[in-house]
């Protein structure tokens, strides 16, 4: 039986997983609104909105639950990256803001075109900002530099550092493409017409070709930057295990894309996406943030940890059938406006 | 200006801008469920067409809920970062419990404005019930966090330190019950008022409209009734602060000095260099009559206490005038209504009661705005009362300007979107033409 540091650190990756595969497609969603081209660009645009319409909000509440473990079970954890990510947790929430509001308002402002095209570039910019420095915030607490010890360091040192770099910014390239990987999957499922499908399918694969990219500038880069991360990630057994079934994964959805068999070519995007995750994590653990804040020494009160375990894991029995239920209602739905 | 007041600052307008959507994704859900009720009911198209109407406002209004919602809970951090390393294991557990009340919420407010003909009328129904529920849960939650920062319990202190943690015990601080009461009662209140004048404003043009008119109703049943419970939740939370938080009541009347037998003040300009309340008008003996239910109680004064232990007096007084001012006119015009409603048994819609009721839609925002102003400046300098001042709790960062003007910019250009979007949404349904057929012609309904 794990401890409970370990069973709500496994709880936080699991809500990451669930924000990633469900949320994160979302933001890639925002991406292909930016990139629609061509004489269907607007089925494409209506596409996305039809998908992520009446889910989002929902999808938004795993980076909640996220932060909510995060400062009630490892309270010092929560004060490290608050001070020390200070700018970029800022900026990725002002994107957050802009996102989910101009989403909204794009629905429920006038039709009228230029109107909507207005709310629809922010929305789409705002979506390609926010996976970027969510993933520079995951790459700069793998990387060693982020303290909140600033007696005697300069600014620099303490605030920009930990995050500033090339290698937070490729894990941030490599987070947005992911995710723009995973919009372009399920939106080939989503698709109501043949030209459409073929529309995403085109831009999965591109999208797989740049994840393929960014994940290797991101090994590369680690190796200076990232020494504890690569080290675990490169030598130990259980790694080499993970990083074949991600490449099965990848190969797999890959190939089904070209086959057109898309419901397979999401289940496999998932997939690899989420192995991608649990990688890190592993590699990761037992750090919540490295160089020197565990899930052991930055646990709070045990007491509150037993209690968050039995809150989530009841919540989890009332709230996931109610969740699937929502997905179920809607799944392969067009968006019609509510009607007025 | 240091940073510190940049930060309380950025913390007070970001509170200040959720709590306005917090409220309405509070009450407006019990609006319009109760309107999709009478339309199953009574089978009048009228009142499908008001549920809808209030399902869309819902659904704006959710959703910069939300957003604001999820920029708090990561402020929590940015800005207090002391207070969280503190407090994150003794008040995790209720902001834990709002996150799954909110995601009950997304999911049922999702299956409710999508499902119109996806789910069958119950179930409709049923998703609307959660959603109202779910949405006083949130509240009930955060509600009990902040209690406990005002009346802190459930844990030891050993140095600086807590230990021995017990987070229920922290759920159900003394001030938990009568905040969340008086919370809830306000926000029902508020927004049906509000809505009240929305549509007495239409029917002042068009008195007839059946949509306004059954709308109007709705709002005025579910506003005057709380509005009228207020002042008593009033009452409980007012002896609350007297027992656990005296020199927050002490602040809240400006009382200077300890005295038997305290007078109860309406208006003034306390002065805290002279320690004394000049302007006002002083009622003998019914502030400690109000605190403890004792004519002859003891009131402690302010000079009881360290001078750097005091609130903003001035702040805090005023703040508290104004809450209690919107609570008494918003009172008396709810009786009102119901004192006309007992007696005709018709909707009241005399030309200068619907004018009375859009003079005072916009003061029960006003008294929630101004309340928090109470119990927040009125905890200072602490975050955790006599526990954690504010100035230990926030975060080395410096140059909190920034990001305070950045916030400050977002917040304004989404207030101005929201109201532009609101007010097209009401002037749409002012030209409305509905339910003619449906409803039965002439018949003026009364569900007040
Ligand atoms: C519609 C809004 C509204 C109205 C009409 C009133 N209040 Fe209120 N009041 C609030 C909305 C509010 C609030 C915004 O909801 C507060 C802030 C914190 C809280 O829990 O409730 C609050 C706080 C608050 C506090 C401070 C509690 C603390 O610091 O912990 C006191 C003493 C009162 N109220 C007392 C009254 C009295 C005696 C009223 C009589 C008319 C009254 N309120 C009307
Ligand atoms: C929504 C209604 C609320 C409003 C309008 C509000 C307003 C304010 C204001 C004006 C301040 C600055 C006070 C000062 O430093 O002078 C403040 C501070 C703060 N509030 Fe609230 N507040 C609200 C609810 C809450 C709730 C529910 C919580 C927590 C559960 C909370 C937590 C805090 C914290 C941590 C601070 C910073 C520390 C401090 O200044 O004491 N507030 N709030
Ligand atoms: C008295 C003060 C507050 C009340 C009554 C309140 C109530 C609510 C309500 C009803 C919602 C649902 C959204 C909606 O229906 O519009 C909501 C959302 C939210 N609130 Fe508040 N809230 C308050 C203060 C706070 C504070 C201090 C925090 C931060 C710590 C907070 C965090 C959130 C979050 C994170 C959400 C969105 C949840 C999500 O996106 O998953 N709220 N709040």
């Amino acid at each position: 039986m794990p401890d409970a540091p370990l069973i709500l650190a496994i709880i936080m990756m699991i809500a990451l997983n669930l924000y990633a595969i469900m949320g994160g497609a979302d933001y890639g969603g925002g991406v292909w609104d930016l990139l629609a081209v061509g004489k269907r660009a607007k089925e494409q645009r209506d596409l996305i909105a039809g998908a992520i319409g009446p889910i989002w909000e929902a999808n938004h509440v795993w980076l909640i639950l996220v932060v909510v473990i995060l400062f009630s079970a490892f309270p010092v954890a929560f004060s490290v990256v608050s001070i020390a990510l200070h700018i970029p947790l800022t900026l990725l929430l002002l994107g957050i803001i802009a996102r989910g509001t101009a989403f909204t308002f794009r629905k429920y402002d006038s039709t009228k075109d230029f109107v909507q095209r207005r709310w629809g570039r922010i929305f789409a910019v705002a979506s390609l900002i926010t996976p970027v420095l969510l993933g520079i915030v995951v790459g700069a607490i793998s990387e060693g530099s982020v303290t909140a010890d600033v007696a005697g360091k300069s600014f620099d040192q303490v605030y920009i550092k930990p995050w500033c770099n090339g290698f937070c910014f490729a894990v941030g390239g490599f987070a947005l493409v992911l995710f723009s990987f995973l919009a372009a999957v399920y939106s080939t499922v989503f698709a109501q017409t043949e030209e459409l499908k073929t529309d995403f399918q085109r831009r999965a694969l591109g999208a797989q070709g740049a994840c393929a990219c960014l994940a290797l500038l991101v090994f590369l880069l680690s190796e200076r930057s990232a020494p504890g991360l690569r080290e675990s990630l490169a030598h130990s057994s259980w790694s080499i295990l993970l990083q074949a079934a991600t490449a099965v994964c990848a190969v797999s959805s890959s190939v089904a894309l070209l086959k057109r068999k898309f419901h397979i070519a999401r289940f496999f995007a998932a997939g690899q996406v989420s192995l991608i995750l649990w990688g890190w994590g592993l590699a990761q653990y037992p750090y919540l943030i490295r160089p020197d804040t565990t899930i052991n020494n930055a646990q709070g009160a045990a007491s509150t940890q037993t209690l968050l375990i039995a809150a989530i894991a009841s919540g989890a029995i009332l709230l996931f059938p109610s969740f699937y239920f929502l997905l179920k209602v809607f799944r392969h739905q067009i968006d019609q406006p509510i009607s007025k | 200006m240091s940073d510190l007041i940049f930060a309380r600052a950025q913390m007070g307008f970001s509170l200040a801008f959720h709590i306005i959507f917090a409220v309405a994704g509070i009450a407006l859900p019990v609006m319009m469920v109760i309107a999709e009720s009478l339309w199953l009911k009574t089978g009048d198209e009228t009142y499908k067409t008001i549920t809808k109407r209030w399902a869309r406002g819902t659904a704006v209004l959710f959703a910069v809920g939300a957003v604001s919602g999820t920029v708090l809970s990561f402020e929590l951090g940015l800005l207090w970062p002391e207070f969280m390393k503190w407090s994150g294991s003794i008040i995790g557990l209720p902001f834990a419990l709002e996150g799954y009340a909110f995601f009950t919420e997304a999911i049922f407010l999702g299956i409710y404005l999508y499902g119109w003909d996806k789910v069958n009328k119950s179930m409709h129904l049923i998703s609307g019930w959660i959603v109202a529920i779910s949405g006083a849960l949130s509240a009930v939650f955060v509600v009990t966090a902040n209690a406990w920062m005002n009346s802190p319990t459930g844990f030891k202190l050993v140095g600086n330190l807590p230990t021995e943690i017990d987070p229920i015990k922290a759920m159900s601080s003394p001030a938990a019950l009568p905040q969340v009461l008086h919370m809830l009662i306000a926000a029902y209140a508020a927004i049906g008022l509000l809505a009240a004048g929305v549509h007495a404003f239409m029917l002042l043009r068009d008195r007839q409209n059946e949509f306004h008119r059954r709308a109007f109703g709705i709002c005025l049943a579910l506003g005057c009734t709380m509005a009228v419970l207020e002042p008593i939740s009033g009452d409980l939370i007012a002896q609350m602060v007297a027992n656990t938080q005296p020199v927050k009541l002490a602040a809240l009347e400006g009382q200077f000095d300890t005295m038997r037998g305290a007078p109860l003040r309406i208006g003034g300009l306390p002065d805290v260099e002279k320690a004394e309340t000049p302007f006002s008008i002083e009622i003998p003996k019914l502030l400690s009559f109000l605190a403890h239910h004792d004519f002859n109680a003891e009131i402690k004064g302010l000079k009881e206490f360290p001078r750097e232990d005091w609130p903003p007096v001035l702040w805090v007084h005023l703040n508290f005038q104004i809450m209690v001012f919107c609570g008494i006119i918003m009172g008396l015009v709810s009786m009102c209504a119901g004192a006309i409603y007992l007696k005709t048994r018709k909707l009241p819609d005399h030309p200068l009661f619907l004018k009375a009721v859009v003079a005072i839609s916009p003061l029960g925002l006003l008294a929630i705005e101004s309340g928090w102003m109470v119990t927040e400046l009125g905890r200072q300098p602490w975050v955790i009362t006599g526990i954690l001042r504010t100035s230990h709790a926030v975060t080395p960062m410096p140059g909190l300007a920034l990001p305070f003007a950045m916030f400050f910019l977002v917040y304004i250009i989404l207030a101005v979107v929201v109201v532009v979007l609101l007010i097209r949404e009401f002037s749409r349904s002012a030209d409305l033409q509905v339910g003619t057929a449906a409803a039965p012609a002439g018949e003026v309904s009364d569900h007040a």
